[in-house]
């Protein structure tokens, strides 16, 4: 039974990472029709960039912050330099991404080398919590939880109550009409993109500390980031929720209870939820 | 293939009266020289080069027949081939003594047939989706097979692999001596670029890149355009199924790391660099990819390859959507402008 309980926190605080990083894709994703095969890049530069400014400033939060801040820089700069260019050309902003990768992985590696990295969050955020049934459980993965909870009910208040939120939803169902409003759509895509990057650079940072950061972790979160969002259904929040949800806990008790295998059953939910309902669990049919 | 058509197309003419028709002085060059290349190259110009550029160029050929003809973009490409490779190793013999240690002539078709059932069980899937979900679900299988050799050991061996491959030996060569691995590489190479040259001009490739320009009339014609497309993942499973098998006799071993996410994106740089337009596109890009491997060294630090192949891509897909050939072609097309408005050459092409 507390193996149960154990694995299924692990479950749910590995989700709730897996939701950082995936709702920021599935973000970019529905309004933009982008692909965005550089978000696990995103998601490692971020915490590179977070992990030095916390070294060089001491302060955690600090390189919260400039996680976010410098991914949420790099992505405005990604839409306004390239991806604004080859608006509606699906395939080659994907092969665009794809190349951005290949480079940004590499640079990576020359800066911090191929070292694994970690750092540690406050005091106030780490030691250990005293949880029912489980006894205690390391606290900074609870706070991880609780951050999740937090962006995601933001972010769904953002969509559901604000007017560029409006504007978001209203893009992700007919772009054309949207501009035919007289809504700017090279500003509501680049404030997209920033938000969609920054939350790769802020999970970045807040995964690291609760993980480690080292090269390869990039390709990791991408794939996670894809398969929750092909379970979830591209382009909603709740759907990444979900996916999140099943693919993290998927991946603990899988770890847990057949150590082989564990990364075979997130493939086979995803193999399901192609045969019986290719667009996701939340998916709108294009 | 089901169609309904009673009057049938103008058959497209044969391949063998096109290409004659087609022939230039430059091709012979080219022929010729790929066949005298071993007698005036040394050992590592032949098969570092040489080989190498025509089995990866044959994995991005079976990219490069699914994308170019069938708008369908496959990142697995390079698991099919390992997977082909890695059944070579365990139904073969290997150094893990893990091995089968059956006959060649039992392995290389069993484990060319496993690639094709597995490229078909690929196909099966993705064809339910489009575009850029193509890429992703492709993507994550071929990462699920990653992870999935990664952590078996009674099959896949794990983390280790295999070790101690090697081509067999039939009629009393070795396989991989420079000159016979280099012109066995050859002859695959060519057979996989006649072969989808052909098959473009097929009923079955015209139908496929009908499905590609319009699915839905497709359909309405009455042709099954999912088995088509799933056709042809079974055929590029072949061609990457055989460049799979060079592979791991090239390399000597098969681990996971042969088919993790950076070397299947690589298979794409090398169609994507080369142009997805024809056939042979994906050799060009492997001739590139393969130069640049192997002399990135002295252009920049040691390390920075994937800066300076990242780089070549990215220049590629931002300036040149069809790559190198693409290139070629405007370049072509402006010579021929040129030559036009000086009034030398008035020929109508």
């Amino acid at each position: 039974m507390k193996l149960f309980l154990l694995t299924f926190m692990n479950g749910l605080t590995l989700a709730a990472l897996y939701f950082l990083v995936a709702s920021g894709f599935t973000l970019v994703f529905g309004l933009m029709r982008n692909v965005n095969l550089a978000h696990g890049s995103l998601y490692l530069l971020g915490a590179y960039i977070g992990f030095s400014t916390a070294q060089w400033t001491g302060s955690w939060y600090l390189g919260v912050a400039a996680g976010f801040l410098a991914m949420a820089l790099m992505g405005l700069a990604l839409q306004i330099l390239i991806f604004r260019h080859m608006e509606g050309q699906d395939l080659r902003q994907t092969m665009v991404t794809i190349g951005i990768s290949i480079v940004l992985a590499d640079i990576m590696l020359w800066i911090w080398s191929g070292n694994t990295y970690q750092f540690t969050a406050p005091d106030i955020l780490s030691g250990v919590a005293h949880v029912p049934l489980v006894k205690v459980y390391p606290a900074y993965r609870l706070v991880v939880l609780a951050v999740a909870i937090v962006i995601g009910v933001g972010l769904w208040l953002f969509l559901n109550k604000t007017a560029v939120g409006m504007m978001i939803r209203a893009g992700v169902d007919d772009r054309a009409m949207l501009s035919a409003t007289g809504v700017n759509v090279h500003l509501l895509f680049a404030v997209t993109f920033a938000i969609g990057a920054g939350l790769a650079g802020f999970a970045g940072v807040v995964g690291g500390t609760a993980l480690s950061i080292a090269p390869g972790e990039d390709v990791r979160y991408l794939l996670a980031s894809l398969i929750v969002t092909i379970v979830g259904g591209m382009g909603s929040i709740t759907g990444a929720a979900i996916g999140a949800l099943l693919i993290g806990l998927a991946e603990q008790f899988g770890l847990a209870y057949s150590p082989t295998y564990g990364v075979v059953y997130t493939f086979l939910i995803m193999v399901a939820v192609l045969a019986f309902r290719p667009q996701g669990i939340m998916g709108k049919r294009a | 293939m089901s169609s309904v058509t009673e009057a049938k197309p103008a058959a497209p003419a044969s391949l063998p009266a096109e290409l004659a028709d087609k022939l230039r002085p430059h091709h012979f060059l080219v022929a010729a020289f790929l066949l005298a290349y071993p007698l005036i190259a040394s050992d590592f110009w032949i098969v570092q080069i040489g080989a190498q550029t025509f089995f990866l160029g044959l994995i991005g050929l079976s990219l490069m027949l699914l994308a170019g003809y069938g708008g369908m973009v496959s990142l697995a490409q390079l698991a099919i081939a390992g997977l082909a490779g890695y059944m070579y190793a365990i139904l073969g013999e290997n150094s893990a003594s893990l091995g089968l240690g059956w006959p060649w002539w039992v392995v290389i078709p069993l484990a060319l047939a496993i690639a094709v059932a597995f490229a078909t069980i690929v196909g099966t899937l993705s064809v339910r989706t489009e575009g850029i979900y193509t890429i992703m679900i492709t993507l994550a299988m071929s990462v699920a097979l990653f992870y999935f050799c990664q952590q078996n050991y009674s099959i896949f061996n794990g983390f280790k692999g295999y070790a101690g491959l090697a081509p067999p030996h039939v009629f009393g060569v070795d396989w991989r001596g420079p000159m016979p691995f280099y012109y066995l590489a050859l002859g695959v190479g060519a057979g996989g670029y006649f072969g989808v040259l052909w098959l473009s001009r097929s009923t079955f490739g015209i139908a496929l890149q009908a499905t590609r320009d319009n699915p839905r009339r497709m359909a309405a014609l009455g042709y099954n355009v999912r088995a088509h497309r799933i056709a042809t993942y079974a055929v590029a499973g072949l061609l990457a199924g055989l460049g799979g098998l060079f592979l791991v006799w090239f390399n000597g071993r098969i681990s996971p790391g042969t088919i993790n996410v950076g070397n299947a994106i690589n298979i794409l740089v090398i169609a994507i660099l080369g142009g997805l337009r024809r056939p042979i596109g994906p050799f060009i890009g492997a001739l590139i990819f393969v130069l640049l491997d192997n002399f990135a060294i002295d252009l920049i630090d040691r390390d920075r390859f994937n800066l300076v192949i990242g780089g070549a891509f990215l220049a590629v897909v931002l300036f040149s959507p069809d790559g190198v050939l693409g290139l070629w072609d405007g370049l072509k097309r402006r010579m021929a402008k040129t030559a036009a408005e000086r009034g030398k050459d008035m020929r109508i092409r």
